[in-house]
């Protein structure tokens, strides 16, 4: 929080140009760095195994540092439908990532349940999580990919790094489900976490 | 001995009053029995030797509620697809199951395949199993309320889930000692679904004693998207854009067996050009899916290298196919009667440039693997299946001639003209990870065979069967005469008209034996699909394979399976 909370309070010519710096470096840092954590769940993941591997190779842009732990990621990748019995895990892998945090919905399934408008499949993922760029195409090319990355990249160039980037997230999808929960943690569990 | 061979008739001299009715529809022999006495009727198919129906090759159910056939008396209908693997006959059994009284006796005893596929009779019919170690939902999720593929069941009808499933129940009270106040020194470990070792959809939980697995419980369902519902929905051309995405490694062969499998219902003959080119993206696909399994294999071994030389393969076929069909991985290329296109031009010239490049790509893969001290000491004698094992499990395909069972529907049930094809069944004696990873690479030489044959000997000539009730008549006809108008309204309209009746017709996928069962009642939609998928069999055999390996082996061993989660949970 170190410097987010310290131009937060600062006011004046000088503290603003600075922070205009500050937030295009910072940015800049961002934008260029993104560590992707590929949620991967079904034909959309086999196609970004092509997007990282070394044909197209998403190291050009900055990204290719794909970690599996959602604390380690700032970029969640969701490519791949969504099912009901999977939406509490994508909610809870959200939920763990910390702040700055990004989502692309890659493929049409994660962006609105593509073809498969049925009793199982979550009809687009903003019903759960917000979304920062939308990514059409089943699954789409690993050019689009790159389209979809450089969208993203350029949303971040025009964030504000002072202010809390809660606030700057996407809204989720309007008719969304409010009689849904967040999911809780199992009891029996979080007793096998404690060691009990 | 042969032509002695009556089932329906042993069966009647046995079992008189339990046989309901029998016809022979699609080429396979159908009987329809009562359901009490199921497991005396399987093991007696079983154990008899001039019937020898040894092997379960698929199970499932079917609603009868909006057919009005005379034979099907009740609502529900359990159907056992049996084949004998020493006469090479196939047969169903159909267990009619009425509504009032919907449980009937489980077979898991007869066959340990049997277990998952009655939980996903239950969980999407509500048929009872009474005897099954574990009767719970299996894809669709712990909460769900209702059957999903009762016919009364909404297809838009989604049911939110607020939290996973503990799995307690499996795992949970395994190795505690009530003495001891339920104290256990066994370590429960949750894997999944989102792990990068179970690639993304598979869920594990495990028990531990120090690095030994002792027990370990998958749950699949991950990606469960309806595919039957949906096949239901639609005409029966709008069910292959469906069949891609189910095992999305080969899409190619999804397609090929859903339109080989309408086609023979229909019984059209498709042209001779036709087949050759589906049998070359067919052997490319397999290549394709052999080599993302080995390279996702070795991947999990820590072995990177070889998943870039690997991809490279994969990428220049994707490119091939995409010039062929305009997608990469989702082809939709065949249709029912023939295919989208013709070959592009250019296209054979690509695919002898890649026959000569395979070997030199597959084989720099091969030297760093197959003297390699880690690979081998990681693999060799690692999650081992006996023969035995992996056929009460149902198991087909590379997994299972990997076991040493010389079993390639190619060769036993020939389909679009493989006899015509001079190639082997590799098959590797051990049944253990080292022999399920090499297999594939033998299997991918002789695809290789397979394809050079076909692209040396490809006729030309018409791509689509002339049969009107499949093919759009041509424009000038369409334009220019009555019938061609009426016929190509009537198809647009109405879509293909499928004959009443049932059938099974399976191909030799990727994974092994992928069938669809059907059901037409004649209105121009499918009424029930089923597809046969070959990692569910597979993939069950997983818990008694994987117990007492290391925690470290128990990946490698679910990797070489190839578990394709869309073709898994469908």
């Amino acid at each position: 929080m170190g410097i987010e909370s310290f131009f937060a309070n600062k006011q004046g010519f000088v503290a603003t140009k600075l922070d205009n710096l500050i937030n295009n470096v910072v940015n800049w840092g961002r934008q260029s760095s993104l560590w992707p954590y590929p949620f991967a769940t079904a034909c959309c993941g086999i196609e970004f195994m092509g997007v990282v591997s070394n044909t197209h190779d998403v190291a050009r842009f900055g990204a290719e540092l794909v970690r599996f732990s959602p604390r380690q990621a700032d970029l969640l990748l969701v490519a791949g439908t969504i099912t009901y019995k999977m939406a509490p895990v994508l909610k809870r892998i959200y939920d763990q990532m910390l702040d700055p945090k990004w989502v692309i919905a890659f493929g049409v399934c994660a962006a609105s349940g593509g073809f498969y408008n049925n009793y199982s499949v979550v009809q687009g993922i903003d019903r759960i999580i917000p979304v920062d760029v939308y990514l059409p195409g089943c699954p789409p090319r690993p050019e689009a990919f790159f389209d979809a990355l450089i969208a993203l990249q350029e949303k971040i160039k025009g964030e504000k790094i002072t202010r809390h980037d809660r606030e700057q997230r996407p809204q989720l999808r309007p008719e969304s489900d409010t009689s849904w929960k967040v999911p809780v943690v199992d009891p029996a569990q979080r007793a096998i976490r404690r060691g009990e | 001995m042969v032509a002695t061979f009556d089932v329906k008739e042993r069966l009647r001299q046995r079992f008189a009053a339990d046989v309901l009715h029998a016809d022979r529809a699609g080429g396979m022999e159908s009987i329809t029995v009562k359901k009490d006495r199921i497991v005396e009727i399987l093991g007696f198919l079983r154990s008899e030797p001039d019937l020898a129906f040894d092997f379960l090759s698929d199970l499932g159910g079917a609603d009868g509620m909006r057919l009005d056939w005379p034979q099907w008396r009740d609502r529900f209908q359990v159907v056992y697809h049996l084949r004998s693997m020493k006469h090479g006959r196939r047969l169903r059994i159909k267990a009619s199951v009425p509504e009032s009284d919907c449980r009937m006796p489980s077979v898991t005893g007869l066959w340990k395949s049997a277990n998952w596929m009655e939980r996903e009779v239950f969980d999407l019919f509500g048929v009872h199993f009474d005897g099954h170690p574990n009767l719970k939902r299996i894809l669709c999720h712990h909460k769900f309320v209702g059957h999903a593929l009762r016919k009364d069941y909404d297809i838009h009808q989604g049911q939110w889930l607020d939290e996973t499933e503990s799995m307690m129940d499996e795992i949970g009270e395994y190795g505690e000692n009530p003495d001891d106040g339920g104290f256990s020194e066994l370590v429960p470990v949750n894997i999944g679904p989102a792990h990068p070792a179970t690639h993304g959809t598979l869920r594990l939980f495990a028990k531990l004693d120090g690095e030994t697995v002792v027990r370990v419980s998958p749950e699949i369902g991950y990606l469960h998207r309806g595919f039957e519902k949906h096949s239901e929905s639609g005409s029966w051309t709008m069910v292959i854009p469906y069949t891609d995405r189910l095992n999305y490694c080969s899409a190619m062969l999804n397609n090929v067996a859903w339109c080989h499998g309408v086609e023979k219902m229909l019984g059209i003959e498709v042209p001779e050009r036709t087949q050759y080119i589906r049998v070359i993206v067919s052997e490319l696909s397999r290549i394709i899916d052999h080599a993302v399994c080995v390279a996702a294999m070795l991947v999990d071994l820590g072995a990177l290298t070889n998943f870039w030389y690997l991809f490279n393969l994969r990428e220049r076929i994707y490119s091939i196919l995409e010039e062929l069909c305009g997608a990469r991985l989702t082809s939709t290329y065949v249709r029912i009667g023939g295919l989208a296109y013709d070959l592009n031009e250019g296209f054979i010239d690509q695919v002898r440039a890649i026959l000569r490049d395979i070997p030199k790509n597959v084989g720099d893969v091969i030297a760093l693997i197959k003297k390699n001290r880690i690979f081998l000491d990681r693999t060799v004698g690692v999650g081992a299946v006996s023969k035995e094992l992996a056929l009460s499990y149902s198991w087909t395909g590379p997994c299972l001639r990997a076991s040493g069972v010389a079993f390639d529907l190619r060769k036993s049930d020939p389909y679009l003209g493989y006899e015509n094809f001079d190639f082997e069944i590799p098959t590797y004696e051990d049944g253990d990870v080292y022999s399920r990873a090499m297999i594939r690479f033998d299997e991918i030489v002789q695809s290789m065979r397979i394809i050079e044959q076909a692209l040396d000997r490809l006729p030309s000539g018409p791509i689509f069967s002339e049969d009107k009730r499949v093919h759009l008549p041509d424009k000038d006809k369409v334009y220019g005469s009555i019938e061609g108008l009426m016929n190509h309204f009537v198809l647009v309209y109405d879509g293909i008209k499928v004959p009443k009746g049932e059938g099974y017709h399976p191909i030799e996928a990727a994974n092994g034996e992928l069938g669809f069962y059907t059901i037409s009642d004649g209105s121009g939609r499918p009424y029930r699909v089923r597809c046969r998928p070959p990692c569910f069999t597979i993939y069950s055999g997983y818990s008694e394979i994987a117990a007492g390996s290391m925690i470290a082996d128990a990946v490698p061993i679910l990797s070489s399976f190839n578990i394709i989660a869309g073709e898994l949970d469908r």
